[in-house]
């Protein structure tokens, strides 16, 4: 087993684990596509760090914060609704990115590419994952509520407006890291899919976030596996391999 | 404060968006005091329950006794039928053990192996009995509660208001409930506050004036008329 596949693996049980508990609390809140928008932001940070030779998802993590802060400006500034304002945001990020991103490395950019793990990447994966599982975790049962009723939630002294922020940076962190594996298209669906089909075959809470973890990591592994030793990209096999899953949740749904 | 009064209301106005949802109320609610409120859909009685909670700015004052606790039970919670959750679970959002959360329930009238069942399956009557159960879990001393107008049968209805009683008495809370149906207001209240924007009638039930009502709900309010009036 050469040190790059471990790296790789390793990169892909981390990630794919926060993904998929991070995607289960997006259900619950109603926000599916927040993932999908904050990954087309951060196309123009990857693009101006490989142009500039830095780390890419430290530029993509840069983007993600202006894009979630341009949101938020935006969200004070007029009365639209936060998914128009989302969707202006990551319609331009996806234009300004691919203007900027270097044509050679556009498609990694996109899909991503497995093949490049470092073992400094692998490193941060793991802690940067396990901080968002101590940081969510935290949060979550308040998060759930608060993705049942607001009110309720409020009522109950939960600072809703503080937790979203929380878990909107565990987000930016979450695809910053993400898009080194699926890339800047597919991270959204590396939280979502995973959760949707852990949804339709649990009967509790607590199922329902271990099964969105476990299919996540089996999506990774699978996927990683898929392109060691076929040779098909990694990026769109894991989420492919999520959908399988998914499908097959259909069939056993409660 | 006076001693012995829980919530006092002067003056308090509402503007969501610039449109006018409460204008200039005032009253105030006395420990162990069932307060209904009453008025048309529309009226502004989740808002005023809302603003009470501090979910909505506001005008005005609103004054609680220092350090009451109060809990909600809101209307409906469309969206807990999405999440995979046991009422275990539920209950266990407020870090509630065990035994607590067993005690609830005997309180509130339902076996322990309810725990086990998904929420989002329950029938609109055993929700609203967990809705009630799970506000108590914070031993609350006013329980502010929004009626469901609509998805619960009359049988289920009834019950819970039997249960609103007992509780009441069990736990000498003091409790505001919104309401639309009269007979409730005859049975269960000590006041009543008619509310349509403003408030046009505060009073207790037996003082509440045929002419009172009708200007609350217009021709809707014969029927009532015939219910409770000889």
């Amino acid at each position: 087993m050469s040190d790059q596949f471990l790296f790789s693996l390793i990169s892909g049980i981390f990630i794919g684990g926060a993904a998929g508990f991070l995607g289960s609390l997006m259900l619950t809140k109603r926000m599916a596509l927040v993932g999908d928008a904050l990954g087309h932001v951060a196309l123009p940070g990857m693009g101006l760090a490989l142009l500039l030779g830095l780390n890419v998802s430290l530029g993509a993590f840069i983007f993600l914060l202006l894009g979630i802060f341009l949101i938020w400006l935006f969200e004070i500034r007029t009365s639209l609704p936060t998914e128009a304002l989302v969707g202006i945001v990551f319609v331009a990020s996806l234009a300004a990115g691919f203007l900027i991103v270097p044509e050679p490395e556009l498609l990694e950019a996109l899909f991503g590419d497995i093949s490049m793990v470092s073992l400094g990447m692998s490193i941060a994966s793991a802690i940067f994952s396990i901080f968002i599982f101590l940081a969510v975790g935290r949060i979550y049962p308040s998060m759930i509520l608060a993705g049942i009723s607001s009110d309720l939630a409020k009522s109950e002294g939960i600072k809703v407006k503080r937790q979203d922020f929380i878990y909107l940076l565990a987000i930016a962190a979450m695809v910053a890291l993400g898009v080194k594996i699926v890339g800047a298209l597919l991270v959204g669906a590396l939280m979502i899919v995973p959760a949707a089909a852990a949804r339709n075959i649990s009967k509790t809470l607590k199922g329902y976030y271990i099964g969105s973890i476990i299919f996540g990591i089996l999506s990774c592994i699978s996927g990683i596996l898929l392109f060691k030793f076929i040779g098909l990209p990694a990026g769109p096999m894991i989420i492919l391999v999520s959908t399988i899953f998914f499908l097959v949740s259909l069939i056993f749904k409660k | 404060m006076e001693k012995g009064i829980v919530l006092k209301v002067e003056n308090l106005n509402v503007k969501l968006e610039k449109e006018v949802i409460l204008e200039n109320l005032s009253f105030e609610v006395a420990e162990g005091e069932v307060l209904t409120i009453l008025g048309p859909n529309g009226a502004g009685k989740t808002a005023l329950l809302k603003t009470l909670l501090g979910l909505f700015p506001f005008e005005g004052k609103i004054e609680w006794m220092a350090g009451v606790k109060t809990s909600y039970v809101p209307q409906r919670l469309p969206f807990i039928k999405d999440i995979p959750m046991s009422v275990e679970e539920f209950f266990k959002l407020k870090n509630i053990s065990e035994s607590k959360a067993k005690n609830i329930l005997n309180s509130i009238g339902l076996k322990e192996d309810i725990l086990e069942k998904r929420v989002g399956y329950l029938s609109s009557g055993q929700f609203q009995r967990i809705l009630i159960g799970w506000a108590l879990v914070s031993n609350p001393q006013v329980l502010l509660f929004d009626e469901p107008t609509t998805g619960i049968d009359i049988g289920g209805q009834e019950s819970v208001y039997n249960l609103l009683e007992k509780l009441q008495k069990e736990r000498n809370l003091t409790i505001l409930l919104v309401t639309h149906d009269l007979s409730i207001v005859y049975k269960l209240a000590t006041r009543c506050l008619c509310l349509n924007k403003k408030m046009l009638c505060y009073s207790i039930p037996k003082e509440l004036s045929s002419q009172q009502l009708s200007q609350l709900y217009g021709e809707e309010v014969k029927f009532y008329q015939h219910n409770h009036h000889e």
